[in-house]
């Protein structure tokens, strides 16, 4: 159904537009009309929420493919109708109303002891935390670890770009040696860099399902959105952490970007756990 | 029928009772024996669940979903507990969500002592980064314990503000006789809050969006608080000196009362049973033609300054008996009471 709005609205700004006056835009139209029969308008699943597009996430973030992958995966597997979606503070909160899901914002950390209250009054629900590395591993941490060690059946998706984006770039857990950020202007060296889902595979049981995904690699990262939906579905915890792009906090342009990935994909390596 | 019951044991009692199908806690002393008595109704009742969560935000947050879910759903906790919790109960006031919370408390500042106080007045009714929108009952005595617990799960869903009981460590600890209802829980579950097509935010790009929300809010609260709140008074109509005291400590002063009248002295009590919203309707008929209000608590004008802020306009001496952490008997009540009267 909301497919079709989309292109019905498409259709009429163009046929609108063909009976205007002939300017600039002619030339675009016989192309436009072409790409409509050949190639689809971008089609909105039935949980993409048409209102609230465009997103509201910077050029260049990695939450939005994020966000396109797993609103696949739950249209794909027809679970629009239980799938629950709870979003942290941080960039991870511009997902609010993002889904045609029932989605709440809750504090910073605190969406997996939510998501945990959620399920056991509903366990007839897929419960989602969405999460960012800082709201994982550093103010939410002993909630991360003590849902892990419980062995709940909720999903948390931990969009791991290695610093606090949000907030305008400050080191995070997860930064990377040397890695310069706002509150290491001379490059972080204090602390290792933290590892979640590595962290919790020794607490984890062996049903849970923790992987490393990149959006640097959507269709991978997809495959195991499903998986862990699936655990979930199955009574288990599971734990996908995304590695993401910041350009804006990264100070960097789409080459160095790209390289930057590669890098962290390195250091943070891919992989089910 | 009666039990013989200690004070925690009642609350959770209660909370079965009146509905509630989930709990949510981290053991702090002197409220663990709500959470323990809990776990064993979970055993006998399937249809009731339990979850010792790693912290008090983990306590506060997991109500909060399980209201989201449509399940009531509280918690309990006490002193440093409740500085943790109020995370989730700022939450709970910007989204209206109406949960349950047991404050116990107990010796502030910081972990102090683990006894009792009235010191978490001020936190329990204005805690957290908003303007209290809350509902607070401070209880005095143990038939209290079980009657206001089983109605603050009716009132949190009927007007969506977050709901406390405030007790504190003499209360929970005591045991005594109770009356235990018969009559139907007063909630079932309800329809879930974060339903199909709900999207809620409690983050918003302008000022002026939450202002609006806030005011609106406060419109709201103003509107239906007279119908929520409650008060207590003894002995007031010829009452010279009016006593202003909450909890337990005006268990005290209703001994001390009666010791005073049998001298001819007229004194009596008022007792704010909702420390918020303050019962200032009532405040204002009863206490404005008082020759003397004394305010007794066992901290330093956290009673005083909600009475203060409410009837700044009341032209009568106010005389306050300030015992941070400490208790009151009915003897030095008594005797405090004289040393005013006769000066």
């Amino acid at each position: 159904m909301s497919a079709n709005f989309v292109e019905v609205k498409c259709r009429k700004a163009i046929s609108n537009s063909s009976e205007g006056k002939k300017g600039d835009n002619t030339k675009i139209l016989p192309a436009l009309e072409n790409s409509e029969k050949e190639t689809p308008y971008p089609r909105f699943g039935g949980v993409y929420k048409i209102e609230s597009k465009p997103h509201k996430f910077c050029p260049g973030c990695g939450h939005p493919i994020v966000l396109k992958m797993l609103g696949q995966v739950i249209d794909e597997m027809e679970i629009g109708q239980q799938v629950v979606f709870l979003v942290d503070i941080g960039c991870s909160l511009l997902a609010w109303d993002f889904y045609n899901l029932p989605t709440s914002q809750t504090h910073h950390g605190r969406t997996v002891p939510t998501a945990v209250g959620f399920k056991m009054a509903d366990p007839g629900k897929i419960v989602i935390a969405y999460v960012g590395d800082g709201g994982a591993y550093a103010i939410g941490l002993q909630h991360t670890i003590t849902s892990c060690l419980r062995n709940d059946p909720i999903t948390t998706i931990v969009v791991n770009n290695t610093l606090y984006a949000m907030t305008g770039g400050q080191s995070a857990p997860t930064t990377i040696d040397k890695q310069i950020t706002t509150t290491t202007p001379g490059g972080k060296s204090e602390f290792t860099t933290l590892k979640g889902p590595e962290l919790l595979k020794s607490i984890a049981k062996p049903q849970a399902f923790i992987a490393r995904g990149s959006t640097d690699k959507p269709l991978v990262l997809k495959q195991y959105l499903k998986k862990a939906l699936e655990t979930q579905i199955k009574g288990n915890f599971s734990l996908l952490e995304a590695i993401s792009a910041c350009p804006v906090n990264w100070r960097t342009n789409a080459e160095q970007t790209i390289k930057r990935m590669i890098e962290l994909e390195k250091i943070f390596k891919l992989g089910e756990l | 029928m009666k039990q013989f019951l200690m004070g925690n044991q009642i609350l959770a009692q209660a909370a079965k009772d009146a509905g509630a199908k989930i709990m949510f806690g981290y053991p702090i002393t002197p409220s663990s024996e709500i959470l323990e008595t809990w776990a064993k109704f979970c055993l006998k009742d399937t249809s009731l669940s339990i979850l010792q969560t790693e912290d008090e935000m983990a306590a506060g947050f997991g109500t909060i979903g399980a209201c989201l879910a449509g399940m009531p759903a509280f918690t309990a906790t006490a002193g440093p507990g409740n500085v943790l919790i109020q995370d989730a109960f700022s939450m709970a006031e910007a989204l209206r969500i109406p949960t349950v919370v047991m404050i116990i408390q107990r010796g502030g500042m910081s972990t102090s002592t683990v006894i009792y106080s009235q010191e978490e007045v001020r936190l329990t009714c204005f805690g957290g980064n908003g303007e209290g929108f809350r509902i607070v009952y401070s209880t005095s005595g143990l038939q209290e314990l079980y009657d206001y617990t089983r109605k603050a799960f009716k009132v949190a869903w009927q007007y969506r503000w977050p709901t406390f009981i405030l007790a504190d460590g003499y209360q929970g600890k005591m045991m005594g006789e109770v009356e235990i209802s018969n009559q139907q829980p007063v909630i079932s579950n309800q329809q879930p809050i974060l339903a199909k097509g709900v999207n809620l935010r409690n983050c918003y790009n302008l000022e002026e969006e939450i202002g609006e929300i806030i005011v609106n809010y406060s419109d709201e609260y103003n509107r239906v608080r007279e119908r929520i709140e409650e008060y207590d008074e003894y002995q007031i109509n010829d009452a010279e000196i009016i006593l202003l005291a909450h909890g337990i400590v005006a268990a005290a002063c209703k001994i001390a009362i009666d010791k005073l009248r049998k001298n001819g002295w007229k004194v009596g009590l008022f007792r704010p049973i909702t420390l918020r919203p303050f019962p200032t309707k009532a405040a204002s008929k009863l206490l404005g033609q008082a020759k003397k209000i004394i305010v007794l608590e066992s901290a330093i004008g956290q009673l005083a300054e909600l009475f203060k802020n409410e009837l700044y306009w009341i032209n009568v001496p106010l005389i306050e008996i300030n015992k941070p952490a400490v208790g009151f008997t009915p003897e030095e009540i008594y005797k405090q009471v004289c040393f005013f009267v006769k000066a």
